[in-house]
Formats: C-alpha cells, sequence, structure tokens
C-alpha cells in the first residue's frame, strides 16, 4: 500500500470549499425541514381528520420510497413537467427538506404528545389563543424533549447530503470524486473528505451539548 | 355571577353530570365536595369550558358560554383557574408565568404586567423567587405562584380544582392561607376540595355532589352538622 497524500494537497482548498457549500446545503434543509415538520405534526394531532389523513400520507410517501429516487425525480423531472430549470442546489434543498419535515414530523408529535396535557388546560385556563400556546408553551417543551433526536435528525442530513453529489452538486463528496477523477487517486481524497464529514458530525454534537446544557438551566 | 341551568356533562355513554342546576352570586365561596368520580372536577371545568357542556347552559356574568357565538377565550380570561398539580410553564421563570398571560392575552405592557405580577408575589409571600425557575420551588410555592398567576388576568370568578391534593401536609396551610385572604377580597370562588375544615371554615355554601348529581347545597353550617340526605351523612362520617 503506497499513499501518496502529496499529490491532492494542491487541491485541498477545492476540496475544503466543499465544507461550506455541504454545511449551508445542510442547515437550510434542516431549517425547512423542521419547519415544515412542525406544521404537518400539528397537522398530525389535529381534530380535522382529512388533515391527519394528508400529513399521515404525505410521510408515507417520503419514508416509503428512497431518497435518492425522490432526488432523481425532483432534479430531472421538473424541467420536463413545469418548465423550470431548477438548480442542483435548490433541487437537492427542497427534496432534503421535503424528506426531512416527513420523518422529524413524527419526532415532533411524539415531543408534542409527551408535554403534559396540564400545560395546554393551563394556558386555555388564562385565554390564551392556539397559536401563542403553540408557539409559547407547547412547542419549547416539547423541543426540549425531542433535541437529541433532531439532533440526530440533523447528522443525518449532513451525511445523506452526499447524495446530491448524484445530480451534480460541488459538495464535499463531489470534490473528493472531482479530485480522484483528476489524480487517478481514490483512497486519499475519500479519506480527507471522510474525516472532514467525522470532524463536522463530531461538532455538530458538541454544539448539540452545549445547546442542551442552556435548556436545562430551567431545570 | 355564575348560574347554572339543567348542566349534562358525558364522556361517550358515561354521564357524569346530571341535570346540575344552581347559582353562585358575586363575591359568594362556594366549596363543591364528593365522593371521587361524583362529577366535582367536571362541574368546576365547565365554568371555564375546559370541558365542554353535553346540555344545558352556563351564565358567567350574564353571559350565556355555552351559546356557539360565545367567545371562549374573553370567557377564560375572566375566570381565573388553579389545578390540582399547578401546572406552572417549567421552562418560564416565576416572573415570567404571572405575566405571560397579561402580556399576551390582554395586551399589557411589559413594565404593567410586571407591577401588577410582583403585587401579587408580594401577597402570596414570594416576591424573591420572582427570578427563579418553577422547579426550584417546593409544592406549597409552587401553588402559590400559580394562584398568583391566574389572579394576574385580574378575573371577576376564580375556580380551584382540588388545590392541595397534590401537597405534602406541611404545605397545605400555606396554600390555604393565601386563599383566606382572597376570600377576603370579595372575588367569587369555586373550589374543590377535601379540605373539610377549611370549606367550613370560608365557604358561603356547600354543593354536595354524589354521582353526577347535585345532592346538597346548604350553608356549611347546615351541610356539616345536619346534613339532609343518607348519602352525604354516609360520606361525611367518613372523612370527618
Amino acid at each position: 500500500m503506497n499513499l501518496d497524500f502529496g499529490q491532492i494537497v494542491p487541491s485541498l482548498p477545492f476540496i475544503l470549499n466543499g465544507i461550506l457549500v455541504t454545511l449551508r446545503f445542510t442547515v437550510l434543509s434542516a431549517l425547512f425541514g423542521f419547519t415544515l415538520g412542525t406544521l404537518l405534526s400539528l397537522l398530525k394531532i389535529s381534530n380535522i381528520k382529512p388533515l391527519r389523513w394528508f400529513a399521515e400520507f404525505y410521510t408515507s410517501i417520503f419514508r416509503g420510497t428512497p431518497l435518492i429516487l425522490q432526488l432523481a425525480l425532483v432534479y430531472f423531472a421538473t424541467p420536463q413537467l413545469i418548465g423550470y430549470k431548477i438548480t442542483p442546489i435548490e433541487a437537492g434543498v427542497f427534496t432534503f427538506s421535503l424528506n426531512s419535515a416527513a420523518y422529524s414530523s413524527e419526532t415532533i408529535r411524539a415531543g408534542i404528545m409527551a408535554v403534559d396535557k396540564g400545560q395546554r388546560e393551563a394556558s386555555m385556563s388564562l385565554g390564551v389563543p392556539y397559536r401563542p400556546m403553540m408557539l409559547d408553551i407547547i412547542l419549547p417543551q416539547a423541543f426540549k424533549n425531542i433535541l437529541p433526536a433532531l439532533v440526530n435528525e440533523t447528522i443525518a442530513l449532513l451525511k445523506d447530503s452526499a447524495l446530491v453529489s448524484t445530480i451534480g452538486v460541488l459538495d464535499l463528496m463531489r470534490r473528493a470524486q472531482v479530485v480522484a477523477g483528476q489524480t487517478f487517486l481514490y483512497f486519499e481524497p475519500l479519506l480527507v473528505v471522510g474525516v472532514i464529514y467525522y470532524v463536522m458530525v463530531m461538532g455538530l454534537t458538541q454544539a448539540a451539548n452545549v445547546l442542551e446544557r442552556r435548556m436545562r438551566r430551567s431545570d | 355571577m355564575i348560574r347554572i341551568e339543567h348542566l349534562v356533562k358525558s364522556f361517550g355513554p358515561l354521564e357524569v353530570l346530571k341535570d346540575i342546576s344552581t347559582e353562585v352570586d358575586s363575591g359568594e365561596v362556594v366549596a363543591i365536595i364528593g365522593p371521587s368520580g361524583s362529577g366535582k372536577s367536571t362541574l368546576l371545568r365547565c365554568i371555564n369550558l375546559l370541558e365542554i357542556p353535553t346540555a344545558g347552559h352556563i351564565f358567567v356574568d350574564g353571559v350565556d358560554i355555552t351559546s356557539p357565538k360565545c367567545d371562549i377565550l374573553k370567557v377564560r380570561q375572566n375566570v381565573g383557574m388553579v389545578f390540582q398539580h399547578f401546572n406552572l410553564f417549567p421552562h418560564k421563570t416565576v416572573m415570567e408565568n404571572l405575566t405571560y398571560a397579561p402580556m399576551k392575552v390582554r395586551g399589557l405592557s411589559k413594565a404593567d404586567a410586571s407591577k401588577i405580577a410582583m403585587d401579587l408575589l408580594e401577597k402570596v409571600g414570594l416576591s424573591e423567587k420572582a427570578d427563579q425557575y418553577p422547579s426550584r420551588l417546593s409544592g406549597g410555592q409552587k401553588q402559590r405562584v400559580a394562584i398568583a398567576r391566574a389572579l394576574a388576568m385580574e378575573p371577576d370568578v376564580m375556580l380551584f380544582d382540588e388545590p392541595t391534593s397534590a401537597l405534602d401536609p406541611e404545605m397545605v396551610k400555606e396554600v390555604l392561607d393565601v386563599m383566606k385572604a382572597l376570600v377576603r377580597t370579595g372575588i367569587t370562588m369555586a373550589i374543590v376540595t377535601h379540605e373539610m375544615g377549611f370549606a367550613r371554615e370560608v365557604a358561603n355554601r356547600v354543593l354536595f355532589l354524589d354521582g353526577g348529581y347535585l345532592v346538597e347545597d346548604a350553608p356549611p353550617d347546615v351541610f356539616f352538622s345536619a346534613p339532609k340526605s343518607d348519602r352525604a351523612q354516609q360520606f361525611l362520617e367518613k372523612v370527618l
């Protein structure tokens, strides 16, 4: 086995620039995904049956089909269907947000259900309307409880983001492949981005720990 | 202040309240007692529509709150409630617990809401706890904060749902003392309680419920010394 990292050193800045692409992609997908997931979770606990059905059907579609297929469908079929030439990054964020919403909505629903029903009754007895009750009283407590699960979901998003390399987004993964194609060395660039992914996930885990400690202030 | 007419409440096939009619005058303190499962809490929870009555009418301040046109949120702003398990907002400080609804619902400024809150905390003897989170308080302190939180909305009616049942014995008195002080302010109160001594001392009237029926409705000295129904007699023999 002879490793030659020397040859890929000139390509390092190119690879490192992929960190920003991957990070931005993950952050956007998580933000849109959790927002949409929260809305879906509210539909799932709603008293109105058609809304519940819709949310459950939505979840079953996105959980029941491969993510890479959803990605390909959005990227390649959108121009064909509506004539809009969607960029790879748009297609990626769009698909990942919709997909993540399906998964996180289940987590958030469970988190809301786990908040003591007395909290709802106390809010109601004070005349607090539904929206502020959810936003100020129920959801903050729900999110605190499900933070570890949401961190897991974000980590999954970060790692799965490598899938967007298949539609041509120049993320970390894609850049490793480009460098491999130029230098005919596979192990070195892939190992480098592997380490980068790992470090990013560890950083995310640490940040989540700090956040969790902050949220436990009131315990 | 509160008029209840032929109130019926069912949960599915189970009829919990059966044709209850009574009235509570302004400034009156009514104790609701009875065995567990008799419908006491349900009756109380109908008055601020935490339970929606199946039939009958409830008037609060002359407004029929069972009418579909009635603004439930408005009714609740005017009817404070204290729960057995306090139900303080755990992620908010004591101060924030008290100011949240007045700011959000009544639209008070932070300064005004804080002033009302501070006055109330002083009255319940907890002004030094304003910046603490509820988890740092004892059960009795939590319940006093919960009473102050309900009062911060400046309601005309206060409902108490077994306010001392979840407390350690040595903390019952501090909560009852706060409630006694509240009685002297002349606010209308309905209290579901197992504290017979307290009911006898502060209530103007006692409602005795059994099996969903309002069995007795009498002043406390009459009820406790000479209950008319067998059921109430049996009940009092057991609890006194």
